[in-house]
């Protein structure tokens, strides 16, 4: 029986049938969008998120093939007004739509309550509201898209922002919403770990997952305000003429810069944080080690959060800031590299001596590993100030960042949707499909970036409709390898859904994984845990035996007792 | 021969006394990370390969922590970085400061063109310098942000609105000989921060010149007015100052330029939108209307065209310069 009281629900009808799960409790559109189940919110959530990395994804695939040739495959004249609208809704859609709410807002919604043996985060109807202004925001820039566009570049950079004709108040007010969203889901998360976890479960025995939430809900609680009024002044500065930006009026535009990135680099970590969080749970449930260096790692969250903090300014090497203040964010700027690189020794080390199981969620992970060390190698570059100068605003750049945003945070969330899918919608999926996929997105990725930087180091500028031929064979390889990239994330996709018709069901435990969320049947009921779980050490598999059966693990009653304290 | 593969696959040409450096600290970076990429993708396969699961294998226990090891592997990276960031920050120091006496170029960039503005009063569109000399780059933009970026010097700074930057660069090679634009290969010079629609087409070339040819190329180009017939002089300023970016003179009416076609135009009549009105007035292209187009372009729009011309201040168009582009205009048939 439930330990647990229902407390008032607004989905009224859900049935108490203990047979019955979170999917089937209660059925109807309005048992859905006003939900306050946090397990229902990440699903709509993931469903959101996925239709903005399509729209995304198609932005991107069609620009990719504009630049086959230098001319622009679609033209001349009319095509640089569009190209350059689709290189910057491709980058606010991805940035603010898909990959900021992507690993906290759909998977950390539904897998941290789970975590931490509850029943739901602690504010729930914030968390509906999350979603609701995620929607809102989302819809603004829809209104952006097809009115007359926006061409600003995702940064909407002063004066260019204050003068183009294209919608930026719709867009800025798109992220505007988006940014109280991510508050929200910030603050809900903070408060969720510091009072819900159960006894037993300290600090240093939480998952590593939940550090990594952690860590990125202080970044989205302190950062995302200064986001919020940066945008709030860019509107003033449009439609009131209030010059703070405007060099005419006296303003300065590098100041907005400084304000754009004080927000936008650590947004950075926002994006990544909670995909290392991801990495730390796949390497040690997949190499079915504990994760070495657990402590290490769990600083390095925090740390990477902090120092996130200080390091905007290497955005801004050639802006004409003072070579002072440049040299101070180079050195600010390598010392957050060292949290990075001392977990990806730990991620490695984890797998000595394991025994390791290369299903798809682990495959993903290797490619993480393999994708983010270039990404992290390559901002050594762009970090170090005589070289970034010329590398600066070149395609070197937009190499390094997709290396980190999307061959990190997209691999290690899909990564870890393979890992959680079982437990969300109960099926499981075709391992052999869902390498195949894995394998063709690794090749697509590194085809179309690779490239990208050679092009940059021999001087290609980001952001060109159209370019000099010399740089032809750099884009075709690049267009080739998007193609490639985008069949590879459709299949990968496709794969999950079609196992929600014709996947096996899911045991509770099919990797064998000792975190609580695999305590409770898949998918979970409406209250999540039919007892209050056992807390045991998140990564001890000593007491966990497959069960070939049942196809997935179960404890074993005759496992001695971990050790307590083994890290 | 592993560095000679790296520097053809991953730089331009070096051209100027910094490249070199700049290119040093790359490669250095680069075998590192090398180093570093094989050190660790090389231990995760050899891993996957030794412990993948399979009949019979299991994992075995061992240490989940190891603090010698973790501290090392903080340290030394730690170290590594820090000695990146000094040789970065010396060459930056280099590239910021100009050396004294150096030969300055004003250098305006503005939706979507270069001007280059020597001492002796020349200007140009495309970079003319001379080797083994310093040249200092005085940067400012007209309107939105710019930057200011040639690949073979590795040099980039922007251009910013109501504000002064510098750069500066000493080039080790010349282009080509003679003063003629046709004896060079020029180098490019792009801009770097997007600046809206013609952005990717903001690149002109650089000449780097003999230096006994560039006083020369810069005698004849400060005095385009005196050196040339009315005609060709007006031309060269007309193709000079980025007119040639939005007006065609070979009659393209297309949306390609966002200009109206101005060849076989002297003395036509055409339908204008004066400013604040909705109604199109006639008026006739002469000398005023050019004058009155090139001041004050948004005053009076021609139907189905949208304001955007720059305006073009006596500080950037002088009026003998406009009377030039007057008789270039009148000759094109």
């Amino acid at each position: 029986m439930s330990t647990i009281t229902p407390e008032t629900h607004i989905d009224s009808g859900h049935n108490d049938d203990p047979s019955s799960n979170y999917l089937t409790s209660s059925s109807g559109f309005m048992s859905w969008a006003f939900t306050l189940d946090h397990k229902r919110i990440g699903v709509m959530y993931l469903v959101g998120i996925f239709a903005a990395f399509f729209l995304g994804g198609v932005l991107a695939l069609l620009l990719r093939l504009h630049l086959m040739v230098p001319n622009g495959l679609f033209g001349d004249w009319v095509s640089l007004n569009s190209y350059n609208q689709l290189f910057t809704l491709h980058g606010a859609v991805m940035i603010f739509l898909f990959i900021i709410p992507s690993v906290p807002a759909a998977l950390g919604n539904f897998v941290l309550p789970l975590m931490v043996g509850a029943k739901d985060v602690a504010f729930p109807r914030m968390n509906l509201a999350s979603f609701h202004l995620w929607v809102f925001g989302a819809i603004f820039f829809l209104i952006a898209l097809v009115t007359t566009g926006l061409d600003t570049g995702w940064t909407f950079y002063t004066p260019y922002s204050i003068e183009t004709q294209t919608n930026v108040i719709a867009a800025t007010i798109g992220a505007f919403i988006l940014g109280f969203s991510s508050i929200f889901t910030g603050l809900n998360f903070i408060v969720t770990v510091n009072t819900m976890r159960p006894p037993g479960m300290t600090w240093f025995k939480m998952p590593l997952f939940m550090w990594a939430i952690y860590a990125t809900a202080i970044i989205q609680i302190l950062a995302t305000p200064v986001l919020g009024i940066t945008l709030l002044l860019l509107m003033g500065e449009r439609i009131l003429g209030i010059g703070i930006f405007d060099p005419s009026m006296g303003g300065d535009p590098v100041l907005f810069q400084h304000f754009f990135w004080f927000y936008s680099h650590p947004a950075v970590y926002i994006m990544i944080l909670p995909a290392m969080g991801i990495i730390s749970e796949l390497m040690s449930v997949y190499s079915r080690k504990p994760i070495f260096g657990y402590t290490f790692i769990a600083y390095s969250s925090i740390a990477i959060a902090l120092l996130g903090f200080l390091v905007w300014g290497h955005h801004m090497f050639v802006s004409g800031q003072s070579p002072m203040a440049a040299v101070i964010f180079s050195g600010l700027t390598f010392s957050v590299s060292i949290p990075s690189a001392i977990k990806v020794f730990n991620w490695t080390a984890t797998m000595y001596k394991g025994n390791i199981n290369l299903a798809t969620p682990m495959c993903y992970a290797l490619s993480f590993i393999f994708l983010f060390t270039i990404g992290g190698l390559t901002g050594l570059f762009l970090g170090a100030l005589a070289t970034d100068v010329h590398l600066h605003d070149t395609y070197f750049v937009v190499a390094h960042f997709h290396y980190v945003m999307m061959g990190g945070t997209v691999i290690a969330f899909v990564g870890g949707l393979y890992h959680w899918w079982p437990k969300m919608f109960g099926v499981m999926y075709n391992e052999f499909f869902g390498r195949l996929f894995c394998a063709v997105v690794f090749f697509g990725f590194n085809l179309t970036f690779l490239p990208q930087f050679v092009m940059g180091s021999r001087g290609m500028p980001r952001r060109y409709a159209t370019y000099v031929d010399e740089y032809q064979i750099y884009h075709v390889l690049s267009t080739i390898g998007a193609l490639a990239l985008g069949i590879g994330m459709v299949g990968a996709i496709a794969v999950l859904v079609i196992s929600l018709f014709n996947g096996r069901k899911a045991p509770a435990n099919p990797w064998g994984a000792a975190t609580l969320e695999w305590t409770c049947t898949s998918p979970p009921p409406y209250y999540n845990f039919e007892h209050a779980p056992h807390v045991d050490s998140p990564y001890d598999y000593s007491g966990l035996k497959y069960d070939p059966q049942i196809g997935g693990y179960v404890k074993d009653p005759n496992a001695p007792k971990p050790a307590a304290g083994h890290h | 021969m592993l560095s000679i593969l790296a520097d053809t696959m991953f730089f331009p040409p070096e051209r100027s006394t910094v490249a070199g450096s700049v290119d040093g600290l790359f490669d250095f970076i680069y075998y590192l990370s090398l180093f570093f990429f094989v050190l660790i993708i090389g231990a995760m396969i050899y891993f996957v390969l030794k412990y993948y699961q399979r009949p019979g294998h299991t994992e075995t226990p061992s240490p989940s922590h190891n603090e010698a090891l973790e501290i090392t592997w903080s340290v030394i990276p730690s170290i590594l970085v820090g000695v990146i960031f000094f040789f970065g920050f010396t060459g930056y120091l280099n590239v910021r400061e100009a050396p004294e006496n150096a030969y300055e170029i004003q250098v305006i960039a503005s939706k979507w063109n270069w001007v280059f503005k020597y001492p002796n009063g020349a200007e140009s569109s495309d970079l003319h310098i001379p080797v083994d000399r310093d040249v200092k780059f005085l940067l400012q933009s007209q309107d939105v942000l710019h930057s200011f970026y040639i690949p073979a010097f590795r040099i980039k700074m922007d251009c910013v609105p109501a504000r002064y930057t510098s750069t500066w660069a000493r080039a080790t090679h010349t282009t080509g000989s003679g003063i003629d634009d046709s004896g060079h290969a020029p180098l490019r010079l792009f801009c770097a921060e997007y600046c809206g629609e013609q952005h990717s087409k903001m690149h002109r070339g650089v000449f780097v010149h003999e230096t006994a040819d560039f006083d020369q190329w810069v005698e004849k180009a400060a005095n385009i007015l005196e050196n040339n017939p009315p005609e060709i002089a007006g031309e060269i300023l007309f193709k000079r100052k980025g007119c040639a970016q939005c007006h065609s003179v070979e009659g393209d009416n297309s949306a390609k330029y966002p200009g109206p076609p101005l060849n076989g135009q002297w003395g036509t009549e055409r339908q204008v939108i004066p400013r604040g009105s909705s109604s199109p007035i006639t008026v006739t292209m002469d000398e005023n209307y050019v004058r009155q187009s090139i001041r004050q372009p948004n005053s009076e729009i021609v139907v189905g065209r949208k304001p955007g011309m720059t305006v073009f201040t006596p500080q950037l168009l002088k009026d003998e310069e406009i009377t030039a582009i007057i008789a270039y205009l009148k000759s094109i048939k």
